[in-house]
Order: structure tokens, then C-alpha cells, then sequence
């Protein structure tokens, strides 16, 4: 859109018969928690905090017209999930896609965890991750019913693939 | 460090981790005394978030002694006990500014519908969260509190969003007095709301969950009537009946997108994710609040859509009312009344767990075992 298009258009509210007539500042949905005292809504302009500066990469939505002066630098977008979400970064916070792709890079991010524990020797203790221990202690029953139903499962898995091969 | 460290959904564990360090001249760190799990985490947990990502530490509900300052830092001294709100605020934007400290501008570059709050995904800013020995403070003037000597720190760490969230809650439904107040969910944030809601002049309360233990808890500590919505035919018919066939003046959702008793909503939202989690709870909300009633928000959904009754919030005239609790904003007050006996944060607690445990709480938590309400974790040497 051009600039012209977007371009304020300042109002001479003095010549609009009426304005102002019916203002009531007691029609107010937003108190208390909205405090208009100390600014009265229409002031945009704000002293900014000093930026924030870092090597890590961090996603911006495309709705910002600045970069916030302070943001999270943990676990940076990488792989395969975090090509999905850069790519998610190219729409705006009110298209379902940016949201169901990013959803979507959660969940190749599981494999990718569970690649990278491999990767450095370690073999995550997914049932500890789950809270067995706790399961076990306060609902026993419920554990060994899980307990069954992942071993019939897996019986059920393993004797389709024998089937397979044979 | 010790953390913890998100696997995936429903698999969480501890992790050495790299300390935090200051990034921004008006960070602090802090070392955790007290971490909470909040309801909210759940939806984390759960996996219902966008972009949460494996590698995260979670946590917004947390107390700690200051241990670093930035140069930009006046108001604090190293060896505070500080209280540390949930929300990450500048202090100066256009929402700041307007006491919406839940709404900075300053603090998210990921989504500006969304403030910054600690170890909450990186649609909420991607910090670190505070379920750690040590956590970055961003903004260490403006949120984190000194908190008095007086106060036991179990009380202070619920100040820093349940006791704020189920205030806001009530304060936002304009309770006028001898009005009735509806509460969906009891959990923590319910049981607060349900509490407060007295505080504004309620003639009523009525609170529906499907957990008898914490119906039975919210009965004796807020007190109120409480209600199992599957001993109910139509919880909504009820809610009705029971109000003189009008509906509820205030109806607060305190449960948001992890909400049981409609398969659909069940299906779409938590299954599927085609909704911002199951909104059947704010369904009913807006169905058995009375015509020109008030609609009070604090479940937490997520940032795509839900299928409710918009319709009837037309003909129905009601008003909604939604934030994240401006905790900041808050604080002062919630003090006096904690002071004064008014409310009794801690007794929230049921669980406490050693940081080390953080796997065996969430799940505790998750699936209310063993009569929890609040469980909150406590790093070694803390």
C-alpha cells in the first residue's frame, strides 16, 4: 500500500458539528484495571528502554512496526522445526497458518529432542519424564493399567511386524 | 544450574543448564526460593502452546534472592527476597503506562497480542522460566517486590499470579453487592476468584468443577456453593434454575483451554488442536450469565480461535472483560489483605515438591492425584 494511502489525515475536530457532545468518562468498560490518568489513550510515543543486544536469533512478528527493547534468548530456532518457524514468521499473528505451522515445528521438535539425546549418548527415561514414580505411588491401578495396555500394544506391534517379514 | 527442561508434551525432567546472565542493563538474577506449577503450565505441558519449544524451562510463579544487578538497576539491592510478578513489563510503553503491565510492548518480538511472562513459550517472549535455581529478571525495577518482613514466603509467591489472577478476575465481573457469582473451575485461580469475589459484595457464590476434592475445598475456604457438573444434567439448565430462571449476574472462566464436558470441545481442542483449546467452560460462561450480564476471562486459551456462543453475548447484551492479571497494579492492595486475614494464600498448597521431583509434580498436578491443588517446588538449598 502506498504511503499516501497510509498516511494519517489530520482532523479539524472543531468544524465536526456535534463532536464531542455525548463523551461520557464514566462510559468506561476498562476500569479499573485500564488507568487512563496518567495517559489518556491517544499519546503513542514513549520513552524507549535501551535495546537489548544479542547474537542469538530471535523471531519477530511481522505486525511490530519496532523490534522490542528486551526478549528471551533461550533455545534459539534450529533443524528442521526451526525452519518451519521462520518460515512461520512470514505471516501475521491473525493467519491460522502462522499458528498451526508453529504448532506443527513443536512437534518435529519432539523427534529432534529425542534425536539429539540419542545423538549424545543418552537414552531419555521416558517414563521417569512422565512421572511413573508419582503414578505408581498415588494411583497404582491406573499405572499397571497403562503398564498392560503399553505392553499389549507392543506385543501387538512387534508380532504384526514378525507377520510382515515372514 | 539445575532446571527444568521441557521434553514434549507430557514429558518434562532436570537438567544442568547454563547459569543466566545480565543480558539488558535493567536485568537482574535471581536465586529461586519458591516456584510454583501454575494451571497455565499445564497447557504447556499438555502441548497445546504454539511454539514451545524442547529445551525450555517453565515456570512464572516465583520468589528468589537478587543475587546480580545491572548497571541500569536502582531499586533493588543484592540480597533482596524479592517477589517477582509473572508478567515481564518495561514500565513506560503506551500499556505500561496505562497500568496494562500485562500488555507491554517492550518485551515479546514474537507476537504483539501477547505480553512477556517467564518460561511460557516464545509466543509469550522466550525467557527462562523461574522452575530453576536461577532465573534472568528482566526489567528488575518495575516487577520484582521486596517483599515485607512479615510476610511467609508461600504467601508471597501465590502474590505473584494466582492471589492477582482470581482478584482480577472478580474485579473485572463489577461485582455489585448481593450479586451472584458464578465460577467455573476450582482450581487455584477459582478458588481465588471465588474468595475475592466476596471482597467486591457478593450475595452469592457458586462454583463448578468436576474434582470433588476441590469443590469440597473451595466449599470450606471461600466459602461457597459448589456444584459437580456431572452429577448435572445440563449444568447450564441448573445454573438457571437456581437463579430464579434469570442466569447469574457474574460469570468467571476460571479453567481456559484445558476444560472437561464436551466431547466435541475435547476433540477439537485438545485432540485435534483445531481449536485454542477446549472452550467449553467460557461456553457455558456466556450461557447461563444473565442478559446484561458480565463475563470475567482469566482461563488461559490459546492464539487461534474457539468455538463459542457469540451470538448469545449479542442478544444477551453481556459484556466480557479478559486480561492477563496487571499484577504490579495489584500488588499493593492484595498486601493489605493479606495482612489484614483477608485472604490466606498459602493454604492453597498441598504439595511440596524438591526441585529434583519436577517430573513426578507436574504429573501429580496434571492428573490430580493425590488431592493436589498447588504444588510448588523447592530448589535444594533454598
Amino acid at each position: 500500500m502506498s504511503e499516501a494511502r497510509t498516511a494519517r489525515t489530520p482532523v479539524d475536530t472543531s468544524k465536526i458539528a456535534g463532536w464531542g457532545v455525548d463523551a461520557d468518562p464514566e462510559n468506561d468498560p476498562t476500569y479499573p484495571y485500564r488507568d487512563r490518568s496518567r495517559d489518556h489513550g491517544l499519546s503513542t510515543d514513549w520513552q524507549r528502554p535501551t535495546q537489548q543486544r544479542s547474537d542469538v536469533e530471535v523471531l519477530q512478528s511481522i505486525e511490530y512496526k519496532h523490534f522490542p527493547a528486551v526478549y528471551g534468548t533461550t533455545v534459539p530456532p534450529r533443524g528442521v522445526s526451526g525452519a518451519i518457524r521462520r518460515a512461520a514468521f512470514r505471516w501475521s499473528e491473525s493467519h491460522w497458518l502462522h499458528w498451526l505451522m508453529l504448532m506443527g515445528a513443536d512437534r518435529v521438535n519432539v523427534v529432534e529432542g529425542l534425536v539429539e539425546d540419542l545423538a549424545r549418548g543418552k537414552v531419555p527415561n521416558v517414563p521417569a519424564e512422565m512421572g511413573a514414580r508419582a503414578e505408581w505411588e498415588h494411583n497404582r491401578q491406573g499405572f499397571l493399567t497403562k503398564a498392560a495396555v503399553f505392553a499389549g500394544v507392543s506385543a501387538g506391534v512387534v508380532l504384526l511386524f514378525r507377520r510382515s517379514k515372514g | 544450574m539445575l532446571a527444568m527442561d521441557y521434553r514434549g508434551p507430557y514429558r518434562v525432567r532436570l537438567e544442568e543448564k547454563p547459569m543466566p546472565r545480565i543480558e539488558h542493563p535493567q536485568d537482574a538474577i535471581v536465586r529461586v526460593t519458591r516456584s510454583c506449577i501454575c494451571g497455565s503450565d499445564l497447557h504447556l505441558y499438555h502441548g497445546m502452546v504454539p511454539d514451545t519449544r524442547v529445551g525450555s524451562t517453565f515456570g512464572h510463579e516465583f520468589t528468589g534472592v537478587v543475587e546480580e544487578l545491572g548497571p541500569e538497576v536502582s531499586n533493588l539491592q543484592v540480597g533482596d527476597h524479592v517477589l517477582v510478578p509473572f508478567n515481564i513489563a518495561c514500565g513506560q510503553c503506551h500499556f505500561c503506562k496505562q497500568s496494562l503491565f500485562g500488555n507491554c510492548h517492550e518485551v515479546n518480538p514474537h507476537a504483539t497480542a501477547v505480553g512477556g511472562i517467564y518460561g511460557y513459550s516464545h509466543t509469550a517472549g522466550g525467557y527462562q522460566g523461574g522452575q530453576a535455581e536461577y532465573v534472568r529478571v528482566p526489567y528488575a525495577d518495575v516487577g520484582p517486590m521486596v517483599f515485607p518482613d512479615w510476610m511467609d514466603p508461600d504467601d508471597a509467591v501465590l502474590l505473584t499470579d494466582v492471589v492477582p489472577t482470581g482478584y482480577q478476575a472478580a474485579e473485572m465481573g463489577g461485582i455489585q453487592k448481593g450479586d451472584t457469582v458464578v465460577v467455573f473451575g476450582a482450581g487455584p485461580v477459582g478458588i481465588m476468584a471465588a474468595r475475592c469475589a466476596w471482597l467486591f459484595g457478593a450475595g452469592r457464590v457458586i462454583v463448578i468443577d468436576h474434582f470433588d476434592y476441590r469443590l469440597e475445598f473451595v466449599k470450606a475456604y471461600a466459602p461457597a456453593e459448589v456444584y459437580n457438573f456431572k452429577e448435572l444434567d445440563d449444568v447450564v439448565t441448573f445454573l438457571k434454575h437456581t437463579t430464579d430462571g434469570l442466569g447469574a449476574d457474574v460469570v468467571i472462566d476460571a479453567v481456559g483451554g484445558d476444560a472437561k464436558g464436551n466431547a466435541l470441545h475435547t476433540l477439537f481442542g485438545n485432540k485435534l488442536k483445531l481449536e485454542a483449546g477446549s472452550a467449553i467452560a467460557l461456553h457455558w460462561a456466556i450461557n447461563s450469565a444473565k442478559k446484561g450480564g458480565i463475563v470475567s476471562i482469566v482461563g488461559v486459551y490459546g492464539p487461534t480461535g474457539n468455538m463459542v456462543p457469540i451470538g448469545n453475548v449479542l442478544n444477551k447484551g453481556l459484556t466480557i472483560r479478559a486480561n492477563q492479571a496487571s499484577v504490579a497494579r495489584l500488588l499493593p492492595r492484595l498486601i493489605e489483605h493479606v495482612r489484614a486475614g483477608h485472604i490466606d494464600p498459602k493454604a492453597l498448597i498441598t504439595h511440596r515438591v524438591p526441585l529434583e521431583d519436577v517430573a513426578d509434580a507436574y504429573h501429580i498436578f496434571a492428573a490430580k492425584l493425590d488431592g493436589c491443588i498447588k504444588p510448588v517446588l523447592v530448589p535444594g538449598g533454598a
